[in-house]
């Protein structure tokens, strides 16, 4: 095809800065059997960007498994979906928008909300909830991180938190949970996921296939702009440089109100009947979901970008192609019918304009009015593009010694003050600060929002009814400190954690999501990394029964050749069948028995077991040795998926009989941290009684009182029970092979007390321990 | 009787509204799209919480001229009954059908939380089913939830009884603890001088299962059924 005298020509240089290698420029002359246009090179650069494309991970995507007996929808469509009984299901996904997030935190959060938003709805389902799992750098300074590091990091937090209330509160979706954590390695890279779910009837599910020869394709939504050229390709594919300053404009523009609307319109258009398919458009816009429609659904796309509404003048194909302007979708129409689509829009106030036609022969043509911009068959474009196995390579660090471990302080040492210290830092304080920013109850379906309890739930209403029966449970985990150490155990206990935070509440749990944010695939140890928690999660899912449904992948997390903690996040998505049973954290009532479950069989059970070597090397990987010795070192806790799955179906029994009062896993901070937190979160009625409800406990000598009171070994669930109900617990804990401590009392005093071999290692006011937790994280951010 | 829950482009608790009318209350309710001056004979119109057109220029502010609000004027001025919600007060105040203005949370944060509001007047249509300084335990979820009016207006608002809610603590006492967002003379929600009219910044509509950590909304809606049965009765 004929250059325009005006246009760039495409050279290997110019192909390069696209990002494309040599071997991709020549793959891509391959497909088209000539020199692309400087359109179509667009097109290809963001097309097979990593971003896009999962270049450099589908070779090991390919181990997760994604099959299961509920699943509806794997990877490979906007959302996964499975079935939640009734005829409905549920689609659901996490997703990352983390260099933009730190580029512009607020825009950079605001639109990665929005995008996994509209995710969700391009399915046919209403969202119903929002979680977010975030990483930041250091937020207080010390321990080699300057008061400026601190102070940029709670900049971009602030910017992050703000971002996400500011789309998930007008948009109208509750944000339920998450969780917020903090390792100098994020400093320069934080991580913004969010996920988001929604349900709908299985038969109004919409997939993004365009089928039939002459259908309608319609665009409807906001203006197409500038805003976000290779926000992918660029921001998402490479990592930060000194440069990273000038890349704001790559950053998209969010607007939740403009969402609304193209929510409500399209959840109308498609009960018309006349919608055949619908995509929305995120990363690389026009060109990603044209290409993936028209590949998915085997035909070819003709569009004529003069149509297509803009609200700037003099954009070019390039440009209008290659635009990430948000709040667009790209339907499908049954020909004849697009008039009942277009009235919806109209309705709405939102721009819909037909923009060109479904073809046979595979190609996307894109025209420009009467010339041809650029034409390129879909398929290849989309599936074809280039697969690395990109070299593996285990670092080789430096055998550790007992030196640099945490050395267990010696018994009787009196461990309030360090207890304290863990309760103030900002990975394990109170989120209340964060999450009071979130509308957290609209839509009136939130049995548990952030804190009450492990996971989030929401209830299901039946579309017709409005009766409630079941609801559903969500919960993000994943350890980057852990990953760091050893990937795979890392990645293990990420499953293993957010299926034990759903089974706490009460919920079966049933399928996953991921967002695996990693370093540089150019680098063979992130690819080490990177295989070993993919092996890792396969493990894990396939002994939980919580296959992956789909996800994301984001590399190049690194500036300045430094990269992040490799950070597998886990969605683990439950299934509570009766709502009324959903399980909290909080004790209730003074005189419960405090029972710790421990899925873990022994001969004694874990907290019984004689003094083990290697305890000090596994306790170095804790938030405790990391607080208040500065020592990141040694290996997680090792993972046992059976006693995980043991206490995982002992906890849905236990909250199906109505048997305990409260459940809260331990996980960071140890069994210390859950026993507080359960207080904390007792609730408090409106006479105000004081003073609040405690806890008086005795934990079972093991190697150290630290390791006692702080060690993260999984498998384990603390439950309050009333007297009554105490035989009835034991026995089902007998049934699960799951071992039950009774390791003290809900009391209705201010002291709370941990023994540890006799003498009291922690003893202090609840009321005090409460307000450091409650209030730190408060004093730190209004500080700067 | 039917209630009427207004829709502007940009409406998101208007479903809330709705399902704890029909499937708690279990009245009949309808949605009324903006554009349209048909009340559809509702005897009681509520305009729900949200961001109504995206909240550009000021919360409310674009509302107010939406087709729909000449009739609910015309239907409020002839005494119909309305509640305004989150968003729904702001509209109501911007409409100028209440007096005062809503500004920044004084925290200059959104806040969603629980909150305690007292009623300070029973013998609206809106209150009549609490008790004389019943504690409501309701959930708030704002960014502009800072109620002002001038010195002139909080006063005839007090000599009137038009105040109809006040943020408290837990027990009822007045402590700036209690207000939320700095609320003036810890005003949460107001009514007209005729008293059919009323707006509040907190949500009774999440506010109506314990499932959902409290049911004290519902006294404002089982008032305003008493009252349309009462009226009902009157006309028969």
């Amino acid at each position: 095809m004929a250059t325009a005298p005006t246009e760039i020509k495409v050279t290997p240089e110019i192909a390069a800065e696209h990002g494309l290698t040599a071997e991709e420029y020549a793959r891509v002359k391959q497909i088209l059997g000539r020199e692309p246009n400087i359109t179509e090179l667009g097109i290809f650069s963001v097309m097979w960007s990593e971003h896009c494309s999962y270049k450099s991970s589908k070779v090991h995507l390919k181990r997760l498994p994604t099959r299961g007996k509920l699943v509806v929808q794997g990877p490979g469509e906007n959302a996964g979906v499975v079935d939640i009984g009734d005829g409905l299901v549920a689609a659901f996904k996490i997703e990352s928008h983390n260099h933009p997030s730190y580029v512009e935190p607020f825009q950079g959060a605001t639109t990665g909300v929005g995008g996994i938003l509209r995710d969700i709805f391009t399915m046919g389902a209403r969202p119903a909830a929002v979680l977010d799992s975030l990483r930041f750098g250091p937020i207080v300074a010390g321990n080699g991180v300057s008061e400026e590091e601190a102070s940029k990091n709670r900049r971009i937090l602030d910017g992050v938190i703000r971002g996400i209330a500011n789309y998930g509160n007008c948009f109208g979706v509750p944000t339920v949970g998450g969780e917020v954590g903090f390792e100098p390695c994020y400093s320069q890279n934080p991580l913004v996921n969010a996920l988001a779910l929604g349900i709908a009837k299985k038969e109004d599910l919409f997939f993004a296939k365009a089928r039939g020869t002459g259908n309608p394709v319609i665009y409807v939504g906001a203006k197409t702009g500038r805003d976000g050229i290779h926000g992918a390709s660029l921001l998402a594919s490479a990592e930060f440089t000194e440069e990273s300053k000038q890349k704001r404009p790559n950053v998209q523009v969010g607007d939740p109100f403009m969402e609304k609307l193209l929510l409500e319109a399209c959840l109308e258009a498609m009960q018309t009947g006349a919608v055949v398919a619908i995509q929305d458009m995120g990363a690389a816009g026009l060109t990603c979901s044209t290409t993936e429609m028209a590949s998915r659904g085997g035909t070819g796309i003709e569009i004529d970008l003069a149509r297509v509404p803009q609200r700037e003048s003099g954009m070019t194909p390039y440009e209008i192609m290659l635009s990430e302007s948000q709040e667009r979708m790209l339907l499908v129409a049954e020909d004849g019918r697009e008039r009942e689509v277009l009235d919806v829009f109209k309705k709405w106030g939102l721009d819909a304009v037909v923009v060109g036609e479904v073809t046979d022969g595979g190609l996307l043509r894109v025209r420009d009015r009467t010339k041809l911009a650029a034409e390129i068959p879909a398929h290849p474009l989309a599936e074809e593009g280039p697969v690395y196995r990109r070299p593996i390579a285990q670092p080789t660090l430096r055998k550790e010694t007992s030196a640099d471990w945490f050395q267990f302080s010696i018994e009787g040492t009196n461990l309030t003050d360090n207890f304290a210290r863990l309760l103030a830092s900002p990975a394990i304080a109170s989120k209340r600060w964060i999450t009071e920013q979130y509308d957290t109850s609209v839509r009136t379906n939130t049995l548990a929002g952030p804190g009450a309890s492990d996971a989030a739930v929401i209830r299901i209403k039946d579309p017709e009814t409005g009766v409630v029966k079941r609801a559903l449970a969500l919960a993000t985990d994943g350890n980057g400190r852990w990953c760091q150490l050893n990937p795979r155990v890392g990645a293990m206990h990420a499953v293993a954690e957010a299926a034990r935070n759903v089974a706490a509440s009460g919920a079966r749990p049933m399928a996953a999501t991921n967002c695996l944010n990693f370093g540089s695939p150019e680098k063979p140890e992130v690819m080490w990394q990177f295989s070993e928690a993919i092996d890792g999660l396969t493990v894990a899912c396939n002994e939980l029964g919580t296959p992956i449904t789909g996800g994301n992948v984001s590399f190049y997390n690194e500036t300045l050749g430094k990269s992040i903690y490799p950070t597998p996040v886990i969605g683990v998505l439950g299934i509570l069948e009766d709502a009324s049973r959903v399980l909290k954290i909080g004790f209730r009532e003074e005189g419960d028995v405090i029972v710790l479950l421990d899925g873990t069989i022994s001969a004694k059970g874990a907290q019984h077991a004689a003094p083990l070597p290697g305890t000090e090397r596994e306790f170095s990987s804790s938030e405790y040795s990391k607080t208040t010795a500065g020592i990141v070192a040694g290996e997680p806790p090792a993972i046992d998926l059976a006693a995980e799955k043991r206490l995982q179906e002992c906890l849905v029994s236990l909250a199906a009989s109505s048997a305990v009062r409260s459940a809260h896993d331990v996980s960071d901070g140890g069994i210390a941290v859950t026993l507080a937190e359960s207080c904390f979160a007792a609730p408090v009625g409106a006479q105000h009684v004081a003073p609040q409800l405690s806890a008086k406990v005795k934990i079972e000598a093991t190697s150290s009182a630290e390791y006692a009171l702080f060690g993260e070994s999984g498998a384990r669930a603390v439950v309050s029970v009333a007297p009554t109900s105490l035989a009835a617990v034991l026995e089902t804990a007998r049934q699960y092979g799951v071992t039950a401590h009774q390791i003290g009392q809900v009391i209705r005093d201010d002291a709370f007390r941990i023994e540890y071999k006799g003498s009291a290692v922690i003893d202090t006011s609840v009321a005090k321990l409460h307000d450091t937790w409650a209030h730190s994280l408060e004093r730190i951010l209004k500080a700067s | 009787m039917k209630f009427g829950v207004v829709v502007f482009p940009g409406s998101n608790c208007d479903h809330d509204a709705s399902y704890a009318i029909s499937h708690i209350l279990k009245k009949p309710v309808e949605f009324i799209w903006h554009q349209s001056q048909d009340l559809a004979n509702c005897d009681a119109i509520i305009l729900p919480g949200g961001f109504a057109h995206g909240d550009y220029l000021r919360t409310g502010a674009i509302a107010r001229f939406s087709p729909v609000m000449k009739s609910v004027e015309k239907f409020a001025k002839s005494g119909g009954m309305v509640l305004g919600i989150c968003n729904g007060f702001q509209i109501l105040l911007e409409a100028g059908l209440l007096p005062g203005a809503m500004m920044r949370n004084s925290g200059l944060r959104y806040i969603c939380r629980h909150v305690f509001i007292r009623v300070e007047q029973t013998d609206t249509p809106f209150t009549s089913g609490a008790s004389p300084s019943q504690v409501l335990k309701v959930p708030i979820a704002h960014n502009d939830g800072n109620y002002n009016a001038d010195e002139g207006t909080l006063a005839d608002l007090e000599k009137n009884r038009q105040i109809l809610f006040r943020y408290t603590t837990p027990d009822g006492a007045n402590d700036a603890a209690g207000n939320p967002n700095g609320s003036l003379h810890n005003i949460a929600g107001i009514c007209n001088r005729e008293r059919n009219v009323a707006g509040l910044m907190p949500h009774p509509e999440r506010a109506v299962e314990s499932a959902l950590d409290s049911a004290d909304g519902l006294v404002i809606f089982r008032s305003m059924v008493e009252a349309l049965v009462g009226a009902a009765k009157a006309t028969a």
